[in-house]
């Protein structure tokens, strides 16, 4: 199918879609189900400005690049930010899998047989669908289209992106990873990301985003659902550094039955715009989740973002930890909810958002909702802003190093709890990213 | 021949004049003292050299090498061979003592492999082994502050130290130890500046020169014995 690039959202179009990818029925019935929930839906009455995203301006879905299956196989541009990201020397520490996804198919992976031994199921999430029928049982069961329309439009209109199912008891040992980046000029990105976690079993999955500059203004739109069963262990990393002009609206939900453990820790860098709220439903007792979030803000942007915990369960603990660095006119919001239901008696919550402003014009909130359906709960919360001090700069200074150096020292320093749980070659890519942006405000 | 050569200085701070003309010239591997009482500009005199942005020079010059201090950035001045140990150390939350100390030795041209040498040795001769994996400043008691100036001294082998008060607060053992740092670092060629009001710490590492400072200038120079008449009679002295 030869999808025009001026191509609007229709019944058609998603009907289309739907039969190219040679999709079950259901998964068509689930598409037109989304659009029409997508079309009813108003857009959030909350958070940042989104009037300048006109949706029928997009081409909702890119032509496939032709499935590479080596490394070398990859176009020399992917390959160049591979490299620049450190991303071979990540795979050469024996990561277990690496997919690009360019536009909306998954070109490369590569698993390592001994994953694949456990009984892992690692696949693009295209072919999941149609080889595994009872993922119908847990495709967007967590996140239904009724929770908001960006969910509703990813629903009807998402494309690629990576299935995982770890068999009961299974640890594995090294991360997944997966790598997305937008390629042509205002094309949405809308992959889809399931993890199913059996009992007491346990998966660490990473996600890294970069994107180059388009002219005209890029969405993305991705879907993160985890179903983390009894005593299982998911943890979920993403490092995001999309081009400036992107509108970043994500939809990230996890599923903690009882005594399994789910982490999420983001560190968003890019975007124009970002929305992104991962929650976890501790649905049994003494299931917890740990959400660590990192953002830098710059010029023009608006990164809204936030941790969500609902505690469904005796026993159950969450604990929220959030650092945000804002520079310029950049403005940054978190919204840290904890919302604790009657029968999660002996509930604990954390919640904690420490920003520091780096120049005058900066702007940040942070909004915490506690809500608390029992006495029998601890929660806990804590908001700090501050700025850089300048004795610190001049001690630093006086050390030899330059201002963007000292900077970035304690800039790095200030987001040290969120940076050591992110793996090392996001972290020093993080830094590079941070020490670069200084450089170019102090001159 | 001296390495730092001070002319004329004078500095403002907040627009009030507290040096009004210090004339002093520091001699490689030699120690000397800067002493005065509470309030007579030994401070402002070592952060003024440092480059500390709320410090003004408004008249005069000083020179390193013979080059023009004054007028660098304070990490160039640093990058040159000058190294301030402070009064008071600000703590900086999140940042290893260890990968600061890699950073500034880099800047200083010191490889890797030399700072993987030299760090454990330093951190062994301030007896501050158990500080590896801390942060840097970070809950450090006031004797363990000056210590960490100490260390970072030890491995940056600066041209000039200016050490303003570097025995405040430290007790008899750690004040033997920073002392014989200190004399170990100017027998390896540096040009010490310790400031302070109390003789004490000159006992153990007497100075080839001693200034007073008082009122914004220099009202007397000597030698050991002027700190040792400064012990017995006070700041009285110099103003007989």
């Amino acid at each position: 199918m030869t999808i025009p690039q001026t191509a609007r959202l229709t019944r058609d179009f998603v009907e289309a879609l739907s039969s190219e990818k040679g999709e079950p029925r259901w998964m068509r019935d689930h598409r037109l189900h989304c659009l029409a929930v997508f079309e009813k839906t108003p857009l959030p009455r909350f958070g940042p400005d989104l009037s300048a995203l006109d949706l029928s301006d997009l081409a909702y879905y890119a032509r496939p690049v032709e499935p590479v299956r080596s490394w070398d196989d990859l176009p020399e541009e992917i390959r160049r930010t591979f490299l620049a990201l450190r991303l071979p020397e990540a795979e050469q520490k024996a990561l277990a899998g690496l997919g690009a996804q360019v536009d909306s198919e998954v070109v490369y992976r590569s698993l390592l047989a001994e994953v694949r031994a456990q009984g892992v199921i690692f696949a693009s999430m295209d072919q999941a669908v149609k080889d595994h029928p009872w993922i119908q049982d847990y495709f967007m069961k967590t996140i239904p289209p009724e929770d908001n329309k960006f969910a509703a439009l990813h629903g009807a209109v998402w494309s690629g992106g990576t299935f995982i199912w770890v068999p009961p008891g299974v640890e594995v040992a090294v991360p997944l990873q997966a790598y997305y980046r937008m390629q042509t000029e205002a094309v949405g990105q809308f992959e889809h990301t399931l993890i199913v976690a059996e009992p007491g079993s346990s998966l660490h999955y990473i996600e890294g985003c970069s994107a180059p500059r388009f002219a005209r203004s890029a969405l993305h739109s991705g879907m993160v659902e985890i179903v983390a069963k009894e005593g299982s262990k998911v943890r979920f990393t993403t490092v995001q550094n999309w081009s400036k002009n992107v509108y970043n609206l994500n939809n990230k939900r996890a599923l903690a039955y009882a005594h399994a453990a789910v982490d999420w820790v983001s560190g968003s860098l890019g975007s124009k715009v970002t929305m992104l709220y991962p929650t976890t439903v501790l649905l049994g007792p003494g299931a917890r989740t740990e959400n660590l979030s990192f953002t830098f803000s710059q010029d023009g942007m608006w990164l809204d973002t936030g941790a969500r915990a609902v505690h469904r369960a005796p026993g159950t603990t969450s604990r929220l930890i959030s650092r945000s660095v804002v520079q310029g006119t950049g403005r940054s919001v978190f919204r840290g909810t904890v919302h604790v239901h009657p029968e999660a008696k002996g509930a604990k919550a954390h919640v904690e958002c420490s920003t520091l402003l780096l120049t005058p014009e900066a702007r940040t909130e942070t909004i915490p909702i506690l809500r608390a359906e029992t006495d029998d709960v601890e929660l806990g919360h804590e908001a700090t802003v501050g700025k850089v001090s300048q004795d610190q700069l001049f001690y630093l200074m006086s050390r030899g190093l330059s201002e963007a150096q000292a900077m970035s020292l304690i800039v790095n320093g200030f987001v040290s709890p969120i940076l050591k749980e992110i793996p090392l070659e996001y972290a020093v890519e993080l830094r590079g990213i941070l020490e670069m942006s200084f450089e170019k405000a102090i001159g | 021949m001296s390495v730092l050569v001070i002319e004329g200085l004078h500095v403002e701070v907040g627009g009030k004049p507290v040096l009004r003309g210090v004339d002093l010239a520091l001699e490689p591997g030699q120690v000397h003292a800067l002493m005065g009482p509470n309030g007579s500009g030994k401070s402002t005199l070592a952060l003024a050299l440092a480059g500390e942005p709320g410090y003004t020079v408004t008249r005069g010059r000083a020179t390193l090498d013979g080059e023009d201090l004054l007028s660098l950035p304070p990490h160039e001045r640093a990058r040159k061979g000058l190294f301030l140990a402070f009064q008071y150390p600000p703590e900086i939350e999140g940042v290893s003592l260890r990968e600061f100390l890699r950073l500034a030795c880099a800047e200083r041209g010191q490889g890797f492999c030399e700072f993987q040498r030299s760090y454990p040795h330093a951190l062994r001769r301030l007896r501050m082994e158990g500080f590896d994996g801390r942060e840097l400043n970070v809950g450090f008691s006031g004797g363990e502050k000056k210590r960490s100036e100490l260390l970072q001294l030890y491995l940056l082998r600066p041209k000039v130290a200016l050490l303003d008060e570097p025995d405040s607060g430290v007790d008899v053992d750690a004040l033997r130890l920073i002392a014989e740092a200190i004399r170990e670092l100017a027998e390896g060629g540096t040009a010490v500046l310790i400031i302070t009001h109390y003789p004490r710490i000159l006992e153990h590492v007497p100075p080839s020169e001693v200034f007073v400072l008082d009122g914004g200038s220099i009202v007397e120079r000597g030698g050991p014995e002027l700190a040792h008449r400064i012990g017995e009679e006070g700041f009285e002295v110099i103003r007989r």
